[in-house]
């Protein structure tokens, strides 16, 4: 679906903050003009996950030089903003907060209309940045080490459903603690990667979770990984207890084998039952080499067209914020009004907070 | 004029004019929803003082101490609201502006203090207020020519605590305890500041007092169940 061009593309600065990258994002319709990060991520290596309150710390202190550097990068100035643009979740609560607070005053210093709206939505905007024609309906697998979400996409700004994401762990968070039980460092996927290329596969068999015959009625798009990572764990400790060197790297490839399979298999499942020949992948995991390499695979052996957004853009970012409050502006959404909140539970079927 | 924001109890934001003059005050006294709220009375503030967020020249943030998810609302605001307009931002610990609150009657938003001993020159004056956890937060300032000076820095006492307060004979759980931040008195110290050049006006951190919690994240809350 194409819509017309506005007769003037509206410049809105994007404000995210829901996990550990302080994203600023300035886009003038669908045109990029800054997505700057800066991210927390390194202050989190040695728990081996996000602390909450060591991230809201953290977007405090990097908040106002992303703001002077995004829109330094994009060359306006902040009073020729059309809009400001922030996130109202899901995300942390505390980490939300901050960059809702900063978006309000920040609109009001400005005069500017305020959009606040949904992270995981955003994500799906991030691919118009690409400058390619977008076209829906789409099914869209977002899987980072927040969320791990499969959703149906009719419309960017008036449509999308959820039809099922993780029931414990997320994706990413399930690579952060196999890599711990490796003996691999933070953030996991990365290390995981490194570790599974001497591997093999199907060296074996873990559990793929929620994929039985008997989960189909109940959980069909759900995602479950707390099983998987038991599976791993007890597999290593009864090697070592038994006095045998761990094969991390069979380990590591299987492990991620079984991760990438569920996710690759739901979602094309996805695409077939609802008869969408389109698949948008997003958040920051897909930068896994071998789930973008099985999905692309298996997306054309089933007729089934994969967009891939460069990663800057599927990671969390702000660009991908206000590329969603651009689109809604273009449909004649009204803005926000100040009484919104952060949401850290919002469904994804509240794609603006009005407030 | 000069905008104040404080977070670091409920949620405070005032308008005063260079010379001190109080044109607008809003408070919300929710220890929490400082996130819902603050755009509203940002709202409310210019409008009660007729003028707009182009007449601001600086912005005081209230940098604690106080509970610090809330307490970030405000700063991260006022840097927000500083950064749109240009203009400097002030930082200026919460408690001062409690103290000079419980000194000058002119801020009248410090009624809760009314069952505070009096102010007398060149006495002790104490600012408690809350810090969750079954702590509170104490500072300590002497009244000179009728103004609150800081001698013990914000620190955190357990509210059960049994020993004295430096210079009180009597411990925290017995000195009155501050529950509102007069926006007020926070923007007329920073005018002060400002005017004798003795403002900090760089990224201050915030008066945290406490390392943070490591809680590793579960990730956001599954939707829908
Ligand atoms: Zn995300």
């Amino acid at each position: 679906m194409t819509r017309a061009t506005p007769r003037r593309e509206p410049l809105v600065l994007g404000i995210e903050t829901s996990c550990d990258e302080t994203g600023i994002g300035i886009v003038r319709g669908r045109s990029l003009l800054s997505n700057t990060i800066a991210s927390s991520m390194a202050e989190h290596a040695r728990y081996g996950g996000v602390v909450p309150e060591v991230a809201a710390r953290a977007h405090l202190e990097a908040l106002q030089p992303a703001i002077e550097a995004a829109v330094a990068e994009a060359g306006v100035s902040l009073d020729e903003l059309d809009a400001v643009a922030v996130t109202s979740g899901p995300g942390l609560a505390g980490a939300l907060m901050v960059g809702v607070g900063a978006a309000k005053a920040l609109a009001v210093s400005l005069g500017a209309p305020l959009y606040a709206v949904n992270h995981l939505v955003g994500h799906i905007a991030a691919d118009i940045l690409t400058g390619d024609d977008v076209e829906y309906p789409t099914v869209a697998l977002l899987v980072s080490g927040g969320h791990t979400s499969l959703l149906l996409v009719r419309d960017l700004v008036s449509d999308v459903e959820m039809l099922g994401e993780t029931m414990d762990d997320a994706a990413g968070e399930a690579f952060d603690k196999i890599a711990r039980i490796l003996g691999l460092p933070y953030p996991g996927g990365p290390e995981i990667d490194r570790a599974a290329a001497a591997g093999d596969p199907n060296a074996i068999r873990f559990p793929r979770g929620l994929s039985r015959a008997s989960d189909m009625a109940a959980h069909r798009y759900d995602f479950s990984f707390s099983g998987l990572k038991t599976a791993v764990a007890r597999w290593v400790e009864q090697r070592e207890a038994a006095g045998e060197t761990v094969p991390v790297a069979d380990v590591a490839a299987s492990f991620r084998e079984a991760v990438v399979d569920v996710l690759v298999t739901k979602a094309l499942d996805a695409c077939a039952q609802h008869g969408v020949p389109r698949l948008l992948l997003g958040g920051g995991v897909i930068a896994n080499r071998r789930l973008r390499d099985v999905a692309l695979e298996r997306a054309a052996a089933a007729g089934v067209a994969v967009r891939i957004p460069p990663l800057s853009l599927c990671t969390d970012n702000g660009a991908m914020i206000a590329a969603l409050a651009a689109e809604l502006i273009s449909s004649g959404a009204e803005p926000s009004t100040l009484a919104f909140g952060a949401d850290s539970t919002l469904p994804v079927t509240e794609i603006q907070v009005r407030g | 004029m000069i905008l104040g924001i404080d977070t670091s109890i409920g949620t405070a934001v005032a308008l005063v004019d260079p010379a001190g003059g109080i044109l607008a005050e809003i408070v919300s006294p929710d220890p929490r929803g400082h996130a819902e709220v603050i755009g509203d009375l940002l709202d409310r503030a210019f409008a009660a003082a007729g003028v707009g967020p182009a007449d601001v020249t600086a912005v005081a943030a209230g940098m604690g101490p106080g509970p610090f998810t809330g307490l970030r609302v405000g700063i991260a605001a006022a840097r927000a609201f500083a950064l749109g307009r240009g203009i400097p931002v002030v930082a200026v610990a919460s408690h001062d502006a409690a103290a000079r609150a419980l000194a000058d009657p002119a801020f009248a938003v410090a009624a809760n203090a009314a069952d505070s001993a009096p102010v007398v020159e060149g006495q002790p004056l104490a600012v408690v207020t809350d810090a969750r956890r079954r702590e509170v937060a104490v500072s300590v300032y002497r009244v000179e020519s009728g103004e609150p000076v800081r001698i013990v820095d914000p620190h955190l006492v357990l509210r059960a605590s049994t020993d004295p307060v430096e210079l009180f004979g009597a411990p925290a759980s017995e000195l009155a305890e501050t529950t509102s931040i007069s926006a007020a008195a926070l923007a007329r110290i920073a005018a002060e500041r400002l005017a004798s050049g003795t403002a900090v006006t760089d990224a201050a951190e915030p008066l945290y007092l406490r390392a943070p919690d490591v809680t590793i994240s579960a990730g956001p809350k599954k939707v829908g169940t």
